[in-house]
């Protein structure tokens, strides 16, 4: 921290979090939020690694094996995954694109809010009375049939974590369509942004079949209805339909983020502009449009008939050659770069051949006939372990080290990423790989325990071993973000050296209004043509420097949030006839409504940084800038 | 932006609704929005067509001994006037016209309630038959249908009440003219959904 800028006490420090509106703490926010229920996500894994290392281990009782099982997968792919690549992008794509803040900030927030209470509303199910067990998928015969409220947890609680991310999705779309600065054209924008784009297109059109979906889920188990419920008329297939409608464009939305990391991280660290960049724009496009397309590969073996499996799996072989054209794209970005191994390219050069792998156990499965064989064994679930941590868990490290810097303005330590990266990376292949041979000797996903006559015991012990690997490799990452935390060492605006968007052309963290001026963009990759023209400042400007306006912050999304979670607790505790239920219920409701009402009614119309205050502030910037320079020198802190 | 700005029919712009980047935004974003509900009204039309006439064995509905035309016509007919007279309502905030405006969604709102009551009345005339919502796949769908988009109305409604009670006093503005626009935007839809409903559900299903 510099001296000038006022230390704020705790509690200021707090509310300041809990009332932002700018897109970079809310990236914070995302990004300590994901985190914690990444660790959640991974001590659940471990357990379900402790329990099969061995046959008929009686670490976990089937029961609770189901629970820890469901919890992992949602956990992982709602509260993890996701919001740590929202993190990302909120920390950086308004910055690519020469944006002050996303184009509602408020609901920005409010989006972020709606996750947590969410997220936090899904795990308290482990207190009050059991965690949902019918696997992520959530299957209606399975979930109609369970005791308890587990899957009333899990319908309620990703609700209202669904409606945040599709708060974000519309935001990313509407931030990057009218928010983009003078000259940023579409094909000038960094394929992170790119990626966020059709990442977010795909939210909005995936999220409301899901919705509907668990809406039916919740009418079904709270309120008497019967969609899925054979003997009433209902059809169980329906669910299914709805979760792969969602769920197959849901791992696009997870892994095309990543794939925009990657392709950054390859750009920067080869020093060279990224090769194909319309052809990986146009791959990103098509992978979006093609996910829509081919949800029922996941259901080949429930009965659709010959001509649907064939027309799903033709479609589904098809995704595999956009996604190609990208590897091929990566690879000769490389080729010929001037290459330097830091900690993100190491895991993007990592990336490629693991995730290759799991596109090529993809194309298997798509293959219907074959798929009788391999679903839901341990195929399947190596297949989609290699996609998800082979990608996008790969792409989160990665970008946790590559964007640390823009977002605290300190450096996570090179030396233990990379030991991270090899404690993960092995343990990671050592705990998948030999899965696809599980899978093939005939383990079933999804069971508890399997028997000493089978077979598989020394496999599974290899696979358990390989998870404690990845445990290590993700504590050593904690002590990195502690120890960086610790010593606060500046950076500089550009601190990889060789940035190339325009986020790297602005201090780190960048000043709440991020641009004092807006950027003129002259081309891909902005930045790097004013560093190769000799422009000292970074950037042209499309403005003179005048008076800015920012939008004020705001308590209300919480509290919008808050009245759900309250809501969502009396939906559930009205079927088991407590009286308080209904009220609670009301109020909650009541609470959401009435401060969207107050949203609505009061004018907030956002504030004025003046010229003046730009000046002070860039001065401030300035001395900053020329004491890390003067530190470097003469070792001074 | 100023809010005390007073505009007169000669200053206010062609497109209040997208004059500022609030505004634009806004209006991306609604757009966006309607996107999201248009797939969301697909999931249930998909949902109510796969379960049309399913129940217990034995059931005694069906869609062609239960619907009857009069009753949804009428409302149909009310419903398309509401989404006329809001646009009407819309010329006038263009031309900045605020008592004009204000007057045809006071005309908007009385229709939609109207709309509301018929829907209402249907429905208790339903569940008296024993049609209630639990009874069989197909009630659940039918009303979850349905009553998605009798919520829309509601929301609509209040949408229309709040920003009129909002600004009556203070008049139309930068602030608020693209506030009124997404509200008569998202009434639009909520009618193209009806006319769906219609045909989907009530004239298909009294065809058989
Ligand atoms: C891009 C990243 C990808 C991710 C994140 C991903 C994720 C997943 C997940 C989570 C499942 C398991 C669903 C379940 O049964 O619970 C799955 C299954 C499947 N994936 Fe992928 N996948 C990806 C890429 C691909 C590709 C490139 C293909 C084919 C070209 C593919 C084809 C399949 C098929 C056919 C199944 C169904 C297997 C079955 O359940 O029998 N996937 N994938
Ligand atoms: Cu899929």
């Amino acid at each position: 921290m510099s001296s000038n800028s006022q230390k704020k006490g705790f509690g200021a420090t707090i509310w300041d979090y809990l009332t932002t509106v700018d897109h970079k703490k809310i990236a914070i926010l995302y990004l300590i939020s994901g985190g914690f229920f990444f660790l959640v996500g991974g001590v659940e894994a471990m357990m379900i690694r402790i329990q099969l290392m061995k046959a008929g281990n009686d670490f976990l009782s089937a029961g609770t094996y189901n629970e820890v099982l469901t919890m992992h997968g949602t956990t992982m792919i709602f509260l993890a995954a996701m919001p740590i690549l929202l993190a990302f992008m909120n920390a950086v794509s308004p910055l690519q694109i020469g944006a002050r803040d996303v184009a509602f900030p408020f609901l920005n927030s409010l989006g972020f809010w709606l996750f947590f209470f969410g997220g936090i509303f899904l795990n308290l199910s482990w207190f009050l009375g059991g965690a949902p067990d019918a696997g992520w998928t959530n299957y209606a015969s399975l979930a109609l049939a369970s005791e308890g409220h587990g899957i009333d947890f899990y319908s309620l609680g990703l609700t209202i974590s669904g409606f945040g991310t599709l708060i974000a999705g519309i935001n990313f779309l509407v931030t990057i369509i009218n928010m983009r600065a003078p000259g940023m054209t579409y094909m000038r924008m960094p394929l992170f942004t790119w990626t966020t784009f059709v990442a977010s297109a795909l939210i909005l059109l995936a999220f409301p079949p899901l919705t509907v979906g668990i809406f039916f889920m919740v009418f079904d188990r709270l309120f008497g209805a019967n969609f899925f419920d054979v003997t009433m008329g209902g059809n169980t297939i329906i669910w299914e339909h709805f979760f792969w409608i969602f769920g197959h464009p849901e791992v696009y939305i997870l892994i095309l983020p990543a794939f925009g990391i990657f392709s950054e991280i390859f750009a920067i660290f080869s020093r060279k502009r990224l090769f194909g960049y319309t052809a990986l724009v146009f791959a990103t496009i098509l992978i979006g449009f093609y996910g829509f397309m081919v949800w029922a590969h996941h259901m080949f073996t429930v009965g659709l008939g010959p001509t649907a499996n064939a027309v799903f799996a033709l479609a589904t072989m098809i995704i595999a050659v956009p996604t190609g054209i990208k590897i091929f794209n990566w690879l000769l970005t490389i080729w010929g770069g001037n290459i330097s191994f830091t900690v993100p390219m190491i895991y993007a050069v990592a990336f490629i051949p693991s995730f290759v792998a799991g596109g090529v156990t993809g194309v298997m499965q798509a293959i219907a006939p074959l798929d009788y064989q391999l679903h839901d064994s341990y195929f399947i679930v190596a297949h989609f372990h290699y996609v998800i941590v082979g990608g996008v868990v790969l792409a989160i490290l990665a970008g946790t080290h590559l964007y640390w810097p823009k977002m605290f303005g300190t450096m996570l330590s090179e030396k233990l990423g990379k030991w991270t990266f090899w404690f993960f990376f092995i343990g990671f292949h050592l705990t998948f790989f030999i899965q696809h041979f599980l899978g093939l000797m005939g383990m079933p996903r999804r069971v508890y325990t399997f028997g000493a006559d089978q077979g598989w015991d020394l496999f599974n012990a290899i696979s358990s071993a390989g998870a404690l690997l990845m445990a290590i490799g993700i504590l050593i990452l904690l002590v990195n973000v502690v120890m960086t935390v610790m010593k606060g060492e500046r950076v500089g605006n550009d601190p990889w050296g060789d940035g190339r968007t325009l986020e790297w052309a602005i201090p780190s963290p960048p000043p709440f209004y991020n641009f004092a001026q807006t950027p003129l963009v002259r081309g891909l990759d902005p930045y790097w043509i004013e560093k190769m023209e000799g422009n000292k400042e970074g950037m042209v400007y499309a403005e003179p420097l005048g008076d800015i306006h920012m939008p004020n912050g705001s308590f209300i999304p919480f509290v919008i949030s808050l009245g759900m979670f309250i809501a969502a607790f009396g939906a559930m505790y009205h079927t088991d006839g407590h009286a308080w239920a209904l009220p609670v219920l009301i109020g909650g409701l009541a609470i959401t409504f009435g401060s969207m009402l107050v949203r609505s009614l009061k004018d907030d119309l956002g504030f004025h940084v003046t010229k003046e205050e730009l000046i002070a502030d860039n001065e401030r910037i300035q001395r900053e800038a020329r004491a890390l320079e003067g530190g470097k020198k003469g070792g001074l802190k | 932006m100023d809010l005390n700005k007073r505009y007169t029919p000669q200053t206010w712009p062609d497109h209040p609704e997208t004059a500022t980047l609030e505004g634009k935004n806004k209006f991306v974003g609604f757009w966006l929005l309607l996107a999201a509900e248009t797939v969301t009204f697909a999931s249930l039309f998909a949902t109510y067509l796969a379960l049309k006439d399913k129940g217990p064995s034995g059931m005694e509905f069906s869609a062609s001994g239960l619907f009857e035309l009069p009753l949804v016509f009428a409302m149909t007919m009310i419903l398309l006037t509401s989404s006329l007279t809001s646009v009407y309502a819309m010329y006038h905030m263009k031309n900045h016209n605020f008592k004009a405006m204000q007057a045809w969604l006071g005309i908007t709102v009385l229709l939609g309630l109207a709309f509301l009551g018929l829907e209402i009345y249907e429905f208790n005339h339903y569940v008296h038959l024993g049609f209630g919502f639990t009874n069989s796949a197909f009630s659940s769908a039918f009303y979850v249908l349905v009553g998605t988009h009798g919520a829309h109305v509601v929301f609509g409604l209040s949408w229309f009440i709040a920003l009129m009670l909002r600004n009556a006093k203070r008049g139309l503005n930068m602030y608020n003219a693209p506030k009124f626009y997404l509200a008569a935007l998202y009434w639009h839809f909520i009618d193209v959904v009806w006319v769906f409903i219609f045909t989907v559900v009530y004239l298909m299903g009294v065809i058989g």
